[in-house]
């Protein structure tokens, strides 16, 4: 069943319930955005957790999540809603020939024959809903503003029905990948959070939560060294996910502890370019063999 | 609280932020939902709601901290209100300064926690027992800390002198200390000093030639996608699309052969092909590497790529490039063995035209793109800009990027002039920022 958080520190708690760490800035945005109605626009590089943070979010408020994942020629007849014209065809067909065409007419184009894409059924949802719209800079810009509406009244104008009100107040949140420019339109509606690499103890944090059998100077050792591989100059640096699969690579491993040898047989789950994968053997992996990383303590 | 959250909106705006009524009534909103007392959580929610970007949270950032810190020091003033005693007090010869030394150095070590704030204050009382200030802030700084001993760390990591500290906790402490004498300063002559703008060096978010290297890798990918993407801005609207019969009429069948629904033909996307010319004489050696990493990250994007370096003469370094993966190994294979044969050192764009059209002739068509990457500064010789129309003209369009500020250009041995009229667009472009502008002047560009 749904519940609201109460409070920031509650809102954290939830959260960290459902799996997954937020930070100070990250507990408060949700929780403005559930007080304030507003829908949050989460930045920041690939693989910090911009999706996840809405699955933990509806997993948390026990609110179902709607997912509309945005690419290039996105248009409203794959987000907003569509008419089953097909059924409508098959309808005026079945209707006896002397029916007037005003009845028909109201007949068609009756809710029956109304195709509801995700934002439609987000805001027609009787229980409050997590709307995600993924990588909302993969779609056009005449996309965004067509969200606009959506966004800032919580209702769909179609105009042979009429205004379709929200019912509940959907949790909105939109992720960007930074690939353009938003327009401004649509950030003054939003709620602003970055979210970025977090710092090596809360990476721990997350790892020991994700892969809690994993020993816990192991798993030290492998912050250590993915943060290490992050400050290279890399054409793909890895990502939370990454990391955590890493551990979890390691456990089903048995592994004692981080050598240069293992980094080398296992690399490839945290770097994914040829030419990643040679800088990081050359620089992180040398230091691994001299003993230089685990000396000193994380953080 | 009203009218101090607008004078820090003015004072963002000065800035050079967007800070509409709007996103002001979101943050009386916000600030309605959270505590006051914790300055983390009030200044967050002024984040989330203030600053829509990555740069301007840092600009906020700035600005909050200066804003409440001179707001804060307003209203002490108005009322009356002084430290200095306290401050006296605490420095009436029970300090010991060896003692003092010890531990600023293990708090900024970060062995044990304490108050820098504090610290600072301590600091800046027993010095002060040692002569008075200077009265200039930057210089009382620096004496404090030299008769502190602290000195940074000469590499990150490496702790070889016993007496140093970590060069950021060391810049950290500086700034609690010129901070309390500002403080001070304000306390003794009952005035505030002038608000100054954020330097620029400040609001710039940190960065290292690594992350140069990506940037541009970003901004060219960005680059990729606008270029495959032109030209099918109308594809959902059919426009000048073909009717697929046979998709269509498959499709009928479903509908009772009523071809109600029309499918098309899949428009091909546009296959980009790309000619670099890249300078990599001596008057643009600043910029040639900047240009080299750019030359670099087309050529991990583009398949249908042709790069040429010159000086006096042309070379073609497409093989070099598919050779070679890493930039640096590129940079060396380049400026060792291209046979960018320079005689003299000098360009001569003119026979670079030359030697280009003749090259690449056949293969210039009007689907192609050149980009020249250079200062068009031709030392005084003949810059055949005949030859240059001829180049732009069989090709589709022709960018210039120019790693000058426009206002050098067509001074001295500069021709500009004689180039521009013939590219469909120039650019001053030296920095990532600038690449991005030309990738969206690119969009507004229709091909032909």
């Amino acid at each position: 069943m749904s519940a609201d958080f109460g409070s920031i520190e509650e809102t954290q708690k939830a959260l960290e319930s459902a799996g997954y760490l937020a930070g100070d800035s990250t507990a408060l945005v949700c929780f403005l955005a559930q007080e304030l109605g507003k829908p949050v626009l989460v930045e920041g590089p690939a693989g910090v957790g911009k999706t996840e943070l809405a699955k933990a979010l509806s997993r948390a408020g026990g609110r179902p999540l709607i997912r509309l994942q945005c690419y290039e020629g996105l248009d409203e007849a794959k987000a907003l809603y569509e008419w089953n014209y097909r059924k409508q065809l098959l309808r005026i067909q079945v209707e006896a020939s002397d029916a007037g065409w005003q009845e028909v007419k109201d007949d068609i184009f009756g809710e029956e024959f109304l195709l509801s894409r995700p934002l439609l059924t987000a805001i027609s949802e009787e229980q409050p809903v997590v709307l995600l719209i993924d990588e909302i800079d993969k779609a056009d810009q005449e996309f965004e503003a067509m969200l606009l509406e959506v966004l800032s009244e919580f209702q769909v104008s179609i105009p042979e029905l009429g205004v379709v009100k929200a019912r509940s107040h959907p949790l909105v949140l939109l992720t960007s990948n930074n690939s353009r420019e938003l327009t401004e339109a649509l950030k003054r509606r939003c709620l602003y959070l970055w979210l970025d690499y977090p710092d090596a103890g809360r990476e721990l944090e997350i790892v020991r939560l994700h892969a809690p059998d994993l020993q816990e100077h192991v798993a030290r050792k492998l912050v250590e060294v993915v943060h290490m591989v992050r400050d290279l100059d890399l054409k793909k640096p890895p990502s939370i996910a990454e990391s955590i699969d890493w551990a979890r690579a390691l456990l089903l491993l048995g592994a004692e502890d981080v050598d240069g040898e293992l980094l080398k047989r296992t690399m490839s789950i945290i770097v994914k370019h040829r030419t990643d994968l040679d800088l990081v053997a050359e620089r992180v992996g040398v230091k691994l063999t001299d003993g230089l990383i685990g000396s000193r303590p994380a953080g | 609280m009203a009218p101090r959250l607008l004078e820090l909106a003015d004072e963002l705006r000065r800035e050079g932020m967007a800070v509409g009524t709007s996103e002001l009534l979101d943050a009386f909103e916000a600030l309605r939902a959270v505590s006051w007392a914790d300055q983390g959580e009030f200044q967050e929610a002024l984040a989330a709601t203030l600053a829509k970007s990555q740069e301007d949270r840092r600009v906020l950032e700035l600005v909050f901290d200066r804003f409440f810190y001179r707001v804060a020091e307003r209203e002490a003033g108005a009322r009356g209100l002084k430290e200095g005693a306290t401050l006296r007090g605490e420095g009436n010869g029970q300090i010991d300064l060896e003692e003092l030394r010890g531990r600023i150095r293990d708090t900024l070590r970060g062995e044990s926690e304490g108050d820098l704030r504090d610290l600072a204050r301590l600091a800046i009382a027993a010095s002060g027992r040692l002569g008075e200030g200077s009265g200039v802030i930057g210089v009382d700084v620096q004496r404090i800390r030299r008769t502190l001993g602290l000195k940074g760390d000469a590499m990150a990591g490496e702790r070889a002198d016993p007496h140093s500290v970590p060069r950021e906790r060391l810049r950290e402490f500086e700034g609690h200390v010129r901070r309390e004498l500002e403080r001070a300063l304000i306390e003794r002559t009952g005035s505030l000093p002038p608000a100054r703008p954020l330097r620029e060096l400040d609001r710039a978010l940190p960065t290292g030639p690594a992350q140069d290297l990506a940037a541009v890798h970003r901004v060219v990918a960005q680059l990729r996608r606008r270029l495959a993407t032109q030209g099918h801005e109308h594809r959902g609207r059919h426009r000048s699309s073909v009717v697929d019969v046979r998709r269509t009429m498959r499709q009928s069948l479903g509908t009772g052969g009523v071809p109600l629904e029309l499918r098309f033909r899949p428009t091909r996307p546009r296959r980009p092909e790309l000619f670099v010319l890249c300078d990599v004489s001596t008057s643009v050696t600043s910029a040639s590497v900047f240009f080299l990493s750019v030359l670099h990250a087309l050529h991990d994007s583009f398949r249908k790529l042709r790069s040429f370096v010159f000086v006096e003469r042309i070379s073609e370094v497409t093989e070099v490039f598919e050779r070679e993966r890493s930039f640096g190994d590129v940079s060396r294979a380049i400026a060792g063995d291209a046979g960018v044969a320079d005689v003299s050192g000098y360009t001569d764009y003119g026979r670079v035209w030359l030697e280009f059209l003749e090259q690449v002739m056949d293969d210039l068509d009007p689907r192609s793109t050149v980009i020249v990457l250079g200062d068009a500064r031709t030392n005084g010789r003949e810059p055949h800009a005949k030859v240059f129309s001829h180049v732009a003209a069989r090709a589709g369009r022709t960018f210039w990027m120019n790693p000058e500020p426009r206002l050098y250009w067509n001074y001295g041995d500069s021709v500009m002039a004689a180039y521009e009229p013939y590219c469909t667009g120039v650019f001053e472009c030296w920095t990532t920022q600038q690449l991005e502008a030309f990738v969206n002047a690119l969009t507004d560009l229709r091909p032909g």
